[in-house]
Formats: structure tokens, sequence, C-alpha cells
């Protein structure tokens, strides 16, 4: 074991939470003062995965304290809060929005979990306020205003793939709304992810990528990754722990795993410019609180900068920089990290994952399988899976099927919409209880429909993508959850609002599925339409020629000479041959 | 000459005192030319005619003798009860559910326990079926498979017993025509004999029962067996003659597929020509009969339609299913017309097209309504048959049904010009559909043209088939007025065309 920093001198932060208060004070009387009641931090954490791969995690979270809840109150001035978004928000009258593109998919059995989980693609889900009575016209415009915004094609969100969710998705934030009709959930998951989507993200920042940890957002280095995520997080928050008022929350989120292990010929190391080819000099000056913090769970021992968190059920410990004492810097005035170690860690089984998969072959029907496991080895809890397919896959609901350990298990819960042709796609809830120790696999089958012309996407025999399933659980935990949500946390821990010690929340998503449909021979509308037609005319002219034509003796007519003639005698006025 | 014709006359005449003696009712009899006055049977009677004619007397004892004819029936209906049962028991009966030649989106049952599923679980209705038949679900959902038994077999008795009064009608026409003297003279091979007709009925039955069509229809329990018992039962009260039993069940059959609709007109001018009421629009009892019909076609489908409505308490049906008939959303292939046509269909044209195709079906009303005004049974058959063609889902358990009424018309055959071709057609299409679906669908090797062009030969061939029987049908009513050996003006033997 062996941790190295090339940093010369680093703060020693180990109680952060007492000092950190008085730090950022100072810090804001260094640069010129924001208000008191806008306020920025940004947050980066470094996990080593037990593959060998690196998981960087950013967060930078800006509140915005405006009492935007009282209708008809105007906000237009805006300091730290991007103001495109802010004017989104007032506009369309949204309570909450949370936004995510991804590239590649993230491997539970192999990571654990992400600090924030988001499916393959494009996802946004929104609450609206529950003033709005226009919900789909609001839902229609906020997605081609943000895929503006994002650069993205979220104008492809319409009818056929945006859901109601009923239990899935609450609102994170304050307030517990609970009538799904103000909720909007869609995915994209053929979405690709690229700098286009980077740069309008980066432009969000107070300090843009200009200073502070977003200067390490390189694009060729980002997106050279197994994995990328970018995501946008508003929601309403509590000015204070008296949450005597509230606030907007922007969490902008960015998850990149890169594939240091075997792309750096098997050796376990890596180093904030082997990453990101670019060190740290300085903080966002307009940040209240700028930190990186460095799992070092499986590499205890020489480290003293150190400060513990219960994050996702597991109790991990952390070495804590922050950047904004100017002694993390030293006398380089630049900071980069750089850790080496050699033992195996070992990774805490994430008590819950799912896979899913499609059966069956041929291209008339098939099964939709997805599996659920539950590690715990004593716990029964139940889970909720979300599904959201597309109308071109008829599902059949009555012939599904969930077991568990060989028997069936039967969902407590089942919400299905059928989907409408064209129209709405199926959306299916339900309340699985998940036995300890075990793989639960819900079953269902569907058809494939054979669509119009115009209705494939292009390169139609790749397939269609059939966005992830969600599992969304109350996952019992071993260590006791911190529910103190007055205490100021890191960024990362303090995401999902944890209600009780014993459990947390957890989200899975599934992969994508990649489905075939029968396609029709795109090259030959025109034969199509002339020989169909030529059928029906064969129908009606054969029709047409029995109705309105008699039986008659054939007389053969008189040979030509003979008509040449009987013309020539009646000219002549002679009796006709 | 003269001694042959007297002796013919004593034989007739011995012939009457026969019948007489066996007090035979003449109703059933159907054949009692023996009755007429001598005088008639003279005239009738000349060299060419003597021997058909004595024929003719003495088939009279065999004419419809009806539970003679029991015991096939029930024979064939046991058969065809075991083919099914064994299929329904057979790892074949899940294949064959899921043919798409043998369901459609309408007549699924997979589709139709979904919808019935999702009305019981979630309360929302989603129809691919009426809802009176998602209702009918409640009840036989467990015992499905002895209801489509039961079905089939009410359709084939319904069929075997409207074929049967059919013949009947048709007999005792011939009869008065003979003796008015209305055909001429050389048209007594055309004449048909009670010992053809005899089994007629039974082939209907056997027809539709032991059809592969319908079997396979019933092992896939296609909903579309309904619809075929409900328009036979259609058939059977309208040959009846009760007007009101047959609106109830056209407008059950309407109800159920929109397409029916057509059959009003030969439903009505059967009942008309049934109550010797000329089709006559200055006629004031003509309006009365035809308003009488129309109000009890309506009067049942309104029932129908609110019965559904009270039922379900939406209207959501309406455009759900019959919105679904005729606006196609969903191209699955199958064995008809529309499918393909409209996948590839240009977007801008795909509304006049669905209009042109949907008006195809009811086009044909009129015009053959005017045409077969004095056949309302072969107009029966013919509207049936073009809705099975030109009809948006069709499934082979559709052509099973006009199928069923070939045998009623055997007496054509000598006319109809390419039946040895259409019926290869028809036999090679229906072996390649399997062949070429697995090609597309399973193997992958074939594209979806393949079986495109299937369907359309499918469907030339029914098209062939159908205006084939038409041509007979025509031609037989040209020679039975015009005479069957026609003569050109020089006295040579002459060819009849279409002018």
């Amino acid at each position: 074991m062996q941790n190295a920093f090339s940093s010369p001198q680093a703060a020693d932060l180990g109680d952060l939470r007492q000092s950190d208060e008085a730090e950022s004070n100072e810090d804001r009387k260094a640069f010129t003062p924001p208000p008191p009641n806008d306020q920025f931090q940004e947050e980066m954490v470094i996990r080593p995965l037990y593959s060998g791969d690196i998981y960087a995690s950013f967060q930078f979270r800006t509140q915005w304290d405006t009492d935007f809840l009282h209708d008809g109150k105007k906000v237009s001035h805006y300091r730290l809060f991007p103001k495109s978004l802010g004017q989104v928000l007032s506009k369309f009258s949204v309570r909450e929005l949370h936004i995510s593109f991804t590239q590649g998919y993230w491997r539970t059995m192999q990571w654990g979990q992400p600090f924030i989980p988001s499916p393959p693609g494009a996802e946004l889900w929104v609450w609206f306020h529950h003033t709005v009575t226009d919900v789909d016209g609001n839902w229609k415009e906020l997605t081609n205003v943000l895929s503006g915004i994002f650069c993205a094609s979220l104008n492809f969100i319409d009818s056929t793939n945006t859901v109601e969710p009923s239990a899935s998705f609450k609102p994170l934030g304050l307030g517990n709304a609970t009538d799904h009709r103000f909720l909007r959930y869609a995915t994209l998951p053929r979405e690709i992810v690229c700098t286009e989507n980077l740069t309008p993200w980066k432009k969000l920042l107070p300090c843009g990528s200009k200073a502070g940890l977003a200067v390490l957002m390189k694009s060729e280095k980002l997106f050279h990754s197994s994995f990328h995520s970018q995501a946008v997080h508003i929601r309403p928050v509590c000015k204070d722990w008296q949450c005597t008022s509230t606030a907007w929350e922007l969490r902008q989120t960015l998850n990149v795993v890169f594939d240091l292990y075997t792309s750096g010929q098997g050796k376990k190391e890596w180093s904030l410019f082997k990453m990101f080819s670019r060190t740290l000099t300085e903080a966002c000056p307009l940040a209240s609180s700028s930190k990186i913090y460095v799992d070092v769970t499986d590499n205890p021992g020489v480290n003293p900068l150190i400060s513990t968190a219960v994050v996702l059920g597991d109790r991990r410990t952390y070495s804590v920089y922050d950047l904004t004492k100017k002694e993390t810097f030293g006398q380089l005035r630049s900071l980069n990290l750089l850790l080496r170690w050699k033992g195996e860690n070992d990774m805490l089984r994430p008590p819950l994952h799912a896979e899913r998969y499609v059966s069956g072959f041929g291209l008339q029907k098939g099964e939709i399988h997805t599996c659920l496991y539950n590690s715990h080895p004593y716990r029964a809890y139940p889970v909720l899976l979300l599904d959201s397919l597309p109308w071109y896959l008829r599902l059949y609901v009555h012939t599904l099927t969930v077991t568990s350990k060989t028997r069936e298990n039967k969902p407590s819960y089942i919400h299905y919409q059928p989907s409408k042709d064209r129209l709405r796609p199926h959306l299916l809830e339900m309340l699985v209880q998940l036995p300890p120790h075990s793989v639960t696999e819900v079953t269902v089958q569907f058809e494939r429909a054979l669509l119009k012309w115009t209705e494939y996407t292009p390169d139609p025999n790749h397939g269609f993508y059939i966005g992830s399933s969600v599992i969304s659980a109350l996952v019992p935990s071993i260590v006791a959850m911190d529910t103190n949500s007055t205490r100021d946390r890191p960024l990362f821990s303090s995401f999902f609002p944890t209600k009780e010690e014993s459990s947390y929340f957890m989200r899975v998503y599934t992969e994508p599925l990649l489905v075939n449909l029968p396609t029709p021979d795109f090259s030959m509308p025109y034969n199509v339409i002339c020989l169909t037609c030529t059928v029906v005319a064969v129908g009606y002219g054969s029709f047409y020629n029995l109705l309105t034509r008699t039986f008659q003796v054939d007389e053969p007519s008189a040979p030509l000479a003979k008509r040449l003639a009987n013309i020539i005698r009646r000219l002549r006025g002679v009796p006709l041959l | 000459s003269l001694i042959s014709l007297t002796s013919v006359a004593f034989l007739l005449r011995g012939n009457c005192k026969h019948v007489r003696t066996k007090d035979s009712p003449p109703n059933i009899c159907g054949f009692n030319l023996i009755l007429v006055p001598d005088i008639k049977i003279c005239r009738l009677v000349n060299v060419k005619t003597v021997i058909p004619m004595v024929q003719l007397l003495n088939w009279r004892r065999g004419l419809f003798p009806q539970t003679k004819m029991a015991a096939p029936l029930t024979l064939v209906l046991i058969l065809s009860v075991t083919i099914r049962a064994v299929l329904f028991r057979s790892s074949l009966a899940e294949l064959i559910s899921e043919r798409v030649e043998v369901v459609s989106p309408l007549n699924a049952w997979k589709r139709g326990l979904f919808c019935y599923y999702v009305l019981q679980e979630n309360n929302i209705s989603l129809f691919f079926q009426t809802p009176l038949v998602i209702y009918l679900f409640h009840f036989v959902v467990d015992y499905a498979e002895i209801v489509f038994m039961i079905v089939d077999g009410i359709t084939a008795v319904a069929l075997y017993l409207a074929v049967q009064n059919y013949n009947k009608n048709v007999f005792r026409k011939q009869k008065y025509a003979l003796e008015a003297d209305r055909y001429p003279h050389d048209c007594l091979e055309l004449m048909r004999s009670p010992k053809e007709m005899h089994y007629i009925p039974l082939k209907v039955a056997m027809f539709y029962l032991l059809n592969p069509f319908t079997i396979l229809s019933c092992v896939a329990k296609s909903t579309c067996g309904l619809n075929n018992a409900v328009m036979a039962l259609f058939i059977l009260s309208t040959l009846k003659g009760s007007a009101l039993l047959s609106a109830i069940f056209l407008a059950l059959a309407t109800y159920q597929s929109i397409y029916p609709l057509t059959l009003f007109a030969p439903g009505l001018l059967f009942l008309l020509q049934r109550l010797y009421i000329p089709v006559n629009p200055c006629r004031s009892r003509f309006w009365f009969f035809t308003v009488q019909y129309s109000v009890m076609f309506i009067g049942s489908l309104l029932v129908i339609v609110c019965l559904s409505f009270f039922l379900l308490g939406s209207w959501d049906f309406i455009p759900s299913v019959y919105g679904f008939i005729l606006s196609v959303p969903d191209l699955t292939p199958n064995i008809g017309l529309f499918w393909y046509f409209f996948a590839e269909m240009f977007e801008h044209f795909r509304f006049f097209f669905i209009c042109v195709f949907q008006i195809n079906v009811f086009f044909y009303t009129i015009p053959l309504s005017v045409k077969l005004k004095e056949h309302p049974v072969f107009l029966i058959f013919m509207q049936i048959a073009i809705i099975s063609i030109f009809k948006s889902y069709p499934t082979v358990g559709d052509i099973a049904l006009y199928m069923a009424f070939l045998p009623v018309w055997s007496h054509l055959y000598r006319f109809l010009r390419n039946i040895f071709l259409v019926s290869c057609v028809l036999l090679a299409c229906t072996a390649l559909f399997p062949v070429l679906w697995h090609l597309w669908i399973y193997a992958g090797s074939a594209n979806s043209n393949f079986y495109y062009a299937i369907t359309l030969l499918f469907n030339v061939g029914q098209i062939l088939l159908v205006s084939d029987y038409f041509y007979a049908y025509l031609r037989r009513e040209h020679h039975l007025s015009q005479g069957l050996y026609l003569r050109r003006k020089d006295g040579s033997e002459a060819t009849l065309v279409l002018k």
C-alpha cells in the first residue's frame, strides 16, 4: 500500500463540518461578496472501483434563495443561478426538474452503486406546479426549450414516450405532491451524449470552466471513458434548517468512470493529471465551499486528512482537500493528486441490482425478462418496478408472471396503462416483494408490430432501443443512515433524502433493450401501390364487366373486302351485299 | 310420335294417381308437377324432353326427407368435434393461435383475453373487440374450447337448414317455371334434379365443419367463428322468412364488424320476394316493408350499441373498434390487401387510399343488388365473398364462410371457366403462406415482399373464383331464358360473349 501526494502540502480538514462556515465567510470577504442568500458549492469525489477503474463524480450545487412558490411573483434578478434555467422554471411553472445525459451503462455488479444513478441515453422527469392547467402543453414546450438549452434531441420527447408514473418518481425536494398528473417522465435511450451537450452544461456553472473544479472537464478526456453521465437536478429545498422559507437548489452532477487499469497496463494508480490532463490551481471564487474527496476506505494508513460519511448503506472514509485554502495548493500553486495501490479491495456487494433481456427468436413475438436480485442475506424488501415500453411492442399484460425461488410471487400492486397506437406508450408499474437472497424474474410477452415505412428510424435493421426499467426501493441498510438533514453533509451523500436510519433509497436502472421489428421493403412503395391497386382493379374490373355487360351471341363480322364493297355500294346507292 | 306422346301422357297420369294415393303434402314434396292438368303436361312434352321429364317425375319420392339426413349430419358434427378436440389438446394449438393467417388483431383470442384482463384488473376499457364479445369472455373464458366448437356446430347446422330451405324454394320455383313453360325446351339438362340436390345441405355443413380454414380458426379460438355463426343465423332466419330475427342477427353481425351492413340489401330483397312484393319504388307496399325492415334493423342495432354503452358507461368502444376497422392503424401482416399497402403508403395519400379501399367493400352492393335482385341468396354469397376479400383484417375463417356455399352452386360447375387453375392457386398459396412467413420472420432469408406476393396471389385467386361463379350464374340464367344450344343467324353453333 502506497499513498503519494504530489501536492507539497495538503490542508487538514478532518472536522470539516465545524470549520466550514467560518472559512467560507472568510473567502467571501476576499472576493466580491455575493449576497448572503445565494450560495454555490463544488465538490469532487474520486473513488477507485473494485474492477480497477476510477470513478470521478463532480457535484456543483447552487442555491437560489427566492420565494418562487408564491404565484405571480416575477423573478428577474439572477446572480449565481443560470438565467436560462431560471426563466424556464418560472415560465413553465416547474416544481422539480431532473435531466440526465448518459453515455454507457453503469455496471452495478462491478462498480457498486453510483451516487446518482442515471439510465443510458437521456432521461427527463419533471414535476409541474399544481396550478398548471395544461400539463401536456407545458411539457411539450419545456422539452423543446431544454432541447435548445442542452443541444440534445429532447424535442423527440412526445406523447409516445412520455408516461406519468404513479409511484416510482416521488418529488425529491420539498412538498409532498402525490398527484401524478403533474409528473411527466420520458427517456430517450438512443440519445448519444457528446461534447455539444457538455459545453452548454458547463456554461450553467457560475465560473464556467474557467476556474474551480470545472477546469478539469476537458471533453476529449471525459468522453474517452467507460461511462459518462451528466445531469441537472433542480428542486425546492429548505433555505435553512428550520425550514422557514424555501429556495431553489440546482445540482449539476457529472460522473465519469475512467478505465485506467487496462489502458494503464494493469497498474493500479491514478492521478488528476492522468485522468483529466489538467491540474487544479484554484477554487471557483464564487464558491462557498470547494472540496475534493478521495475514497481511501480500502487504502487506510498514512493519510491523516480523514472524514467519514455514510453513503448508500456503506460507511466510507475520505481524505478531504479544501480548495478554498491556499495551503492545499502549496508553493507550486497547483494541485495534482496521485494514488497508487496494490491490494485487492473488497467491494460491498450492492444489495439490489437488476438486469433485463429479451428472449425468443424471430420477429413475431418475444418475451421481456427482468431479473431482480436481492443480495441481502436475511431481509426481504419491496421494490417498485417501472417499465415504460413503446406502443409498437404489443404487450400482453395478462401473461405477466413474477417468480422468485421458483414460486409465484404475486405483486401487491400493479398499475398498468395500456398503450394507444402512435399516441401513448405502455406503462407498467408494480410493487414486488423480493425475498432475501433471491432472484425474482418478471416476464411478460409481447408481439412486434409492423410499422409504417416512415416510422422506422434510420438503419431500421439495427433495431429499436427500449428504455431502461427503473427499480426504486428502500433498501435496508447495514450501517445506520444519517437522518439529520440539518447537518452539513458532503453533497454526494445528501441527494436522496433519508427519512429513517435503517434504510436508504436506491434506484437501479436496467440495460436498455434493443429489439428488432419486422421491416417492410423500403425500396418499393411505388411497386406495392401499383401491385395492390392492380389486384383491386382486377376485382373491380371483373365485377364491373359482369355487371354492365350482357351475354350476346357472337356474330362474326364480315370480311374486310365485303365491308369495303358495301361502303362503295352504299355510296353508289346500290343494294348491299 | 303420336303414339309415344299418348303413352307418355298415360304414364304421367298414372304417376298422378300414384302420388295422390300416397297423399304427400305438396309443400314438402316440392315437386308436384303431377298435379297439373293433363293439357299442360301434354303441352310440355315434346320428343326431346320426354325422357328427362319422366325422370323428373320419377324423382318425386326422394325429396328432402329431413329425418334421413339427420344421421349423416350428426356424424359430420361428431367427426369435426373430434378433430377440433384432438387439435385443442395437441401442441399445435398454441402455434395455430399465433398464425397471422388465422387470427387478426380484431379477432385474436389473446387480444380479447388481454382486453378482458385489463377491464377486470384496471377497469380500463381497451378494445380490439366489441364490448359484447368481451363480456361474453366473462362467461366463456374458462371453457372456451367447448364454446368455440359449439359455435362452429351452430353455424354448420344453421347453414344446413338454410340451404335445405333454399333448395326447396329453388325447386318450387323451377317447378312453377316448368309449368308455366318459361324455359326453352333445350334447357332440360340445366334443370336441377332432387337427386343431385339431396346431399347439398350436408355438403354445405361438411364444407364448413371440415374445411381446414374453419378448423384452424376454431382451434385458434378466433372470434371470427362467432361472427360466422351470427351471419349463418342471419341467413337462416332470412331464408325462413322471419324479418325480425333476420334484422336482429344482421344488426349483431354489423355491430361485430361493420361490413355485414352490405347484407341488408340481399336480406331485404329476399324477404320482399318471399312476400311477393315486387321491387318497385312506385308501390307503397314496397316502401312500407322496406321501412319496416330498416326500422327493425336500426332499432336492434341501437339497442345493441346502447347495451354496450350501459355495460361500460362510455362510448370509447366506437372509435376504438370501428375506427380500428376503418382506419387500419394496425399493420400486422394478414392475408388481406391492406397491411402492406398502408405500410408502404405515402403519408399524404393515406387518407385518400383508406377511403378508396373501404368504399371498395361497400361499392359493389348496389350494382350487385340491381343485377341479382331476383337471386338474393346468390347475392348474399357474393357479398360475403367480397367482404372477406376486401375487408381490412381478413382471416381464413371469413373465407371458410363463403366457401361453405360453394356446394350450393355445384350446378354451375359446367359454366366455370378456370376453376382448376383457381383451386390450384388457392391451394398453393395456402401452403406457401407458412413457408414464406417462416422465411421472412424466422429464417431472415426472405423479406416482406415474399409474403406480400403470396397475399396478392391469394386474393387474385379468390377474386377469380368469385367472379367465375358470378359469371357462371349469369350465364346459366341467360341460358335458362335463351336456350342452351344457341345458334347464329346463319344456323351455325354460336358462342356467347359478354358485350
